[in-house]
């Protein structure tokens, strides 16, 4: 059944930063790769090299913030599957395709009973489902259920792949379930947030604000610019310091 | 949302149809042998050219039977169960009708019930959607039940009952457009909201340089300019053409007629409008809806 578990033991997800994340889009490669090369049906491209398109279960998007005060920043902005607690794309699947893990909160998809409706991913408030338009099912993000607890991969490798690859440490993967876990901890000392809480769908996975950028801005403006402005002579011609010294060095010359 | 033909088909006949299985069910009118027949093969015919077509947008139709197994959760799977019961039960009712002459009322009511219900489910499966607040809301279920039952008054013949649930039609599909407009700025998603970013938030650049599922499928946009001129068309079409045709030149074969074509033609005007103008919030990381949420507080006076 298609309903969702009353409680999950553990609440596995990802913690994403968006303080350090550069927008390199190694992990959307990362996962690209993974999860065409191994548990379910590939993530297909069509017109790769036309006009393309495909199915990817991680996107990264770019904002432009401009805050009350100082300059504009750039934040790239890294998504894929929230795991929520309370997923509307869970409960509205007909074919009992998708569930939710009641052993540690995963969000999947059994590809074998999906008819390709896409009913869920009408459901889903973040964009975190696609249908893969060659194979006609719905695909989503696994958190790599098929690296987490492979024991086949070294320790250090049983981790998402879009975890394993982020070369700036943007992405943190455990157990937001555990209040003392590292995510937790992390989550709790950089003010972590649920992405859209007006949807009630209680994301598992958090998302840590930019930090505060204290020594990088612009100086403020203040006060009206006096209409005379445009007139007003430079207030140093002369160079000063190091440029006067080069300036005069090269005059003697 | 995209505006899929299939969907689109599908809700616009199989409502009619399944308004037409209601009345017959309650015996209005109670028909017997060949005309019963000729009413039969429409309302069968509409609602199950309209179940095929749904099926046509499934991208893995060999799994489509598995949709019977979720009736416990699923408002999609309801409906699969709700069609096909109301069509066996009102296929039985009808071959007592036709080939013996017998009308089993209470398998009639039991009938009109469940093809009642069917059109509910339907509409469940749009407004139970939060991230398509033009659709979460109760007018949804309203306008496809009233919509449904309107045809099927016009398909009857029932002229008293179609003049008032056309009326009816009119005002809650006001009211739904209406209320839609507002419901994006009252459920309160915003850039802001989906990104959590303090400041003034604006897309930069989008993930991939092209189109992908999600653009294509859940952020579509239509000119405001043409939406409005549609939604006179299609209620010109589907409530106003159809009342001044029943009220000026009576209920007759010809006039009836008209006023089905009619209908017909601005109910799949107004379910494309239905999708077409329906905002997901999904569109909001992708740069879409800022005249939405920009004046949601305009929208909605505290």
């Amino acid at each position: 059944m298609t309903a969702l578990p009353e409680r999950t033991d553990r609440k596995l997800g990802l913690v994403i930063d968006l303080d350090t994340c550069v927008g390199c889009h190694a992990c959307v490669i990362a996962c690209k790769g993974w999860n065409t090369q191994h548990y379910g049906a590939p993530l297909s491209d069509q017109d790769a090299y036309g006009d393309a398109s495909g199915t990817f279960l991680n996107r990264i998007h770019s904002y432009q913030v401009e805050p009350e005060h100082g300059a504009s920043q750039t934040i790239h902005f890294p998504k894929s599957c929230l795991h929520c607690e309370d997923a509307p794309c869970v409960t509205v699947c007909p074919t009992g395709a998708s569930y939710k893990r009641a052993e540690d909160g995963i969000v999947l998809v059994n590809e074998d009973a999906c008819m390709g409706c896409g009913l869920c991913a009408w459901a889903c408030p973040y964009g975190a489902r696609e249908v893969d338009m060659a194979a006609g099912i719905m695909k989503k993000c696994t958190l790599c259920v098929d690296r987490i607890y492979n024991e086949n991969l070294p320790e250090a490798d049983r981790q998402p792949a879009c975890v394993r690859t982020c070369p700036s440490g943007a992405r943190h993967f455990g157990d937001l379930g555990d209040p003392d876990s590292d995510v937790s901890r992390l989550v709790a000392e950089r003010g972590g947030v649920d992405l859209m809480p007006e949807q009630n769908t209680k994301p598992v996975n958090q998302y840590l604000p930019p930090r505060p950028k204290d020594r990088l801005q612009a100086p403020e403006m203040t006060g009206d610019e006096d209409i005379l402005a445009p007139w007003l002579a430079p207030v140093a011609e002369e160079p000063q310091g190091f440029l006067k010294w080069l300036d005069g060095a090269l005059e003697r010359l | 949302m995209h505006p899929a033909p299939s969907v689109i088909i599908f809700s616009t006949l199989s409502g009619a149809g399944f308004g037409l299985l209601i009345f017959l069910g309650l015996g209005l009118p109670a028909v017997e042998g060949r005309v019963a027949f000729v009413f039969y093969l429409i309302a069968f015919g509409l609602t199950v050219i309209g179940l095929l077509s749904s099926v046509f947008h499934l991208k893995n139709r060999k799994n489509a039977w598995r949709s019977y197994s979720q009736w416990r959760s699923s408002w999609l799977s309801r409906e699969a169960w709700a069609a096909v019961l109301s069509l066996v039960v009102m296929g039985l009712y009808a071959a007592g009708q036709v080939f013996f002459g017998l009308t089993l009322a209470p398998l009639g009511w039991l009938g009109a019930a469940l093809s009642l219900f069917t059109v509910y489910t339907t509409s469940m499966i749009y407004t139970q959607l939060r991230a398509v607040p033009r659709w979460n809301q109760w007018a949804t279920p309203v306008l496809f039940l009233v919509a449904s039952l309107a045809g099927g008054a016009l398909l009857s013949g029932n002229a008293t009952a179609a003049i008032l649930l056309l009326a009816l039609l009119g005002i809650v599909v006001l009211w739904h457009w209406w209320k839609g407009d507002r419901r994006f700025g009252e459920v309160g998603s915003t850039l802001e909201t989906a990104t959590r970013l303090e400041g003034r938030v604006k897309l930069w650049e989008k993930p991939h340089t092209g189109e992908n599922y999600l653009t294509r499928e859940m952020v579509y946009q239509i000119g405001r300019r043409h939406a409005v001129k549609l939604r006179v068309i299609a209620m010109g079409l589907m409530v106003v053409l159809p009342l001044l045709v029943l009220l000026v030149l009576g209920a007759h074969h010809v006039s009836a007629a008209v006023a089905v074509l009619s209908y017909l033609a601005g109910m799949a005007v107004q379910r494309w409008l239905f999708f077409a103008e329906a905002e997901h919030v999904v569109g909001l990381y992708y740069g879409a809806h800022g005249n939405m949420t920009a004046n949601a507080s305009e929208r909605t006076p505290a």
